[in-house]
């Protein structure tokens, strides 16, 4: 079935899919591993920069849509795509100023309604 | 050897001090355990109506003391000595509670073993001449505990199986030279044992080996065995630990029978309650031992009581940094 944006609906199935398969390796390695959250984070970063920087990253976004986009990995891939894209444009300084290129506003959301959350609400345990 | 040592690490006091007053004061999780009605007061929330859980376990400490005091029908002025500890870095919730009770005071640290060790302490204290009464305390506050040992509260994070839940509460008790009330008899002072284990995901399993040193150095010392005492109650070994702990004495030719409980595992309903393998933490076994078993000792039910409580002697720096986890047990035998 075709969406009114000219998308597939099966999109959907995809994406969650794809990015439940994303998660689940995330819960496999806190379950099996005595890594923690915050190595976990980094491992699924990483990997996402590293098959964004060798173009393998881009067709799972293509394929999944946000469920390969919102997962961290699909952050990982966007600082390896800014930080090329930027190579390209200005050399290799652009390896550094690019990473925040398509990441910044993902940065700046987080850390303003990350705060405004933190002025209102209470942690409960 | 000195006349009141049995052994190699047991004292058995010429007088035993008697525990002439206690109170307890726990969070809302343990206030819905199996053990809610033994205590004197049961927080309604975490915060107690303080703007941080650090000024909240300050409170209850505080409060505990309070009622151990009241209890002991004796004023703040004839205390001797304030012993107390917790889990924050420089035990500040102990440092601050003593600032306001005025009271002379030694600031302890041993993890979760603090209250058994500061029973022994005030035990030696008291049976030396050194004091008429003395109050011993801790504290441990899920929130400030999980903040400073894990992560921050906020980011929820999720609980192995063999994690454990700090319990939230105080316990006090006041400890005199004379009066009625049960007695403290023996104190066996635990070495630090520490067997490389690094998983600060499984403090009972790191803490069983303590357990089963401290137990077994008693049992030899004492010339006693499982069999001696109504009820063998452990600090925080929690599920794991304490299956740990009886294969561990198991190995040695002491066999842990129906008389041998962990507090963290009494405290709450390890099913029903999301505490993962059971309570730990300072609170855990003094709540326990002054709220529920000395009730139960006053009713009969147990007529001599030993108690072992574990601590885990790490930092998060040190777990950082590779090091495994010391741990250590001091053990205290109370008897009606």
């Amino acid at each position: 079935m075709r969406l009114k944006n000219g998308g597939e609906s099966v999109t959907y199935l995809y994406a969650f899919l794809v990015g439940g398969a994303i998660c689940a390796i995330g819960q496999l390695i806190l379950d099996f591993t005595n890594l923690t959250p915050g190595h976990m984070l980094v491992i699924l970063t990483v990997a996402g920069a590293i098959a964004g920087g060798l173009d393998l990253y881009e067709p799972l976004l293509k394929f999944a849509g946000a469920g390969a986009l919102v997962p961290v990995s699909g952050f990982g891939a966007s600082i390896a795509r800014g930080a090329l894209a930027e190579a390209k444009r200005m050399g290799i300084l652009g390896l550094f100023t690019g990473v925040f290129e398509y990441t910044g506003m993902g940065i700046a959301v987080a850390v303003f309604f990350g705060t405004l959350v933190a002025l209102i609400a209470n942690p409960k345990s | 050897m000195p006349a009141r040592k049995l052994g190699r690490s047991t004292v058995k006091f010429a007088s035993p001090p008697i525990i002439v007053g206690t109170g307890t004061v726990v969070g809302p999780v343990e206030g819905k355990g199996p053990l809610a009605s033994d205590f004197d007061v049961v927080l309604p929330d975490h915060a107690y109506g303080e703007r941080t859980p650090e000024k909240s376990e300050t409170k209850i400490l505080e409060q505990a003391a309070k009622i151990a005091i009241e209890r002991a029908k004796i004023e703040k002025s004839m205390v001797d000595y304030y012993m107390a500890g917790d889990l924050l870095n420089q035990i500040i919730s102990a440092g601050y509670s003593a600032r306001q009770l005025s009271i002379p005071y030694f600031g302890l640290y041993g993890a979760c073993s603090t209250c058994a060790m500061s029973l022994a302490l005030a035990g030696m204290v008291i049976d030396g001449g050194f004091a008429d009464y003395v109050l011993v305390a801790c504290s441990s506050h899920y929130q400030t505990a999980e903040r400073q040992y894990r992560y921050p509260i906020e980011l929820n994070i999720q609980r192995k199986t063999t994690s454990q839940y700090t319990v939230t509460g105080a316990g006090a008790a006041v400890l005199a030279s004379s009066g009625t009330g049960p007695k403290l008899t023996h104190a066996t002072v635990g070495k630090v044992v520490d067997l490389g284990l690094k998983d600060v995901h499984d403090m009972g399993g790191a803490m069983a080996p303590a357990a089963a040193d401290t137990l077994l150095t008693h049992f030899a010392d004492t010339g006693r065995g499982p069999k001696d005492y109504d009820l063998i109650l452990t600090g925080d070994l929690a599920s794991f630990g304490s299956e740990m702990l009886k294969e561990l004495v198991r190995d040695n030719g002491v066999e842990l029978g129906a008389n041998y409980r962990d507090c963290g595992l009494m405290l709450f309903d390890t099913k029903s309650q999301h505490v993962g393998a059971g309570g730990s933490g300072c609170a855990c076994s003094a709540v326990v031992t002054f709220g529920h078993v000395l009730k139960e000792m006053e009713k009969g039910t147990y007529k001599n009581v030993l108690l072992v409580a574990t601590g885990a002697l790490m930092s998060p720096l040190s777990c950082q940094q590779g090091e495994s986890i010391p741990c250590v047990a001091h053990a205290v035998v109370i008897e009606a």
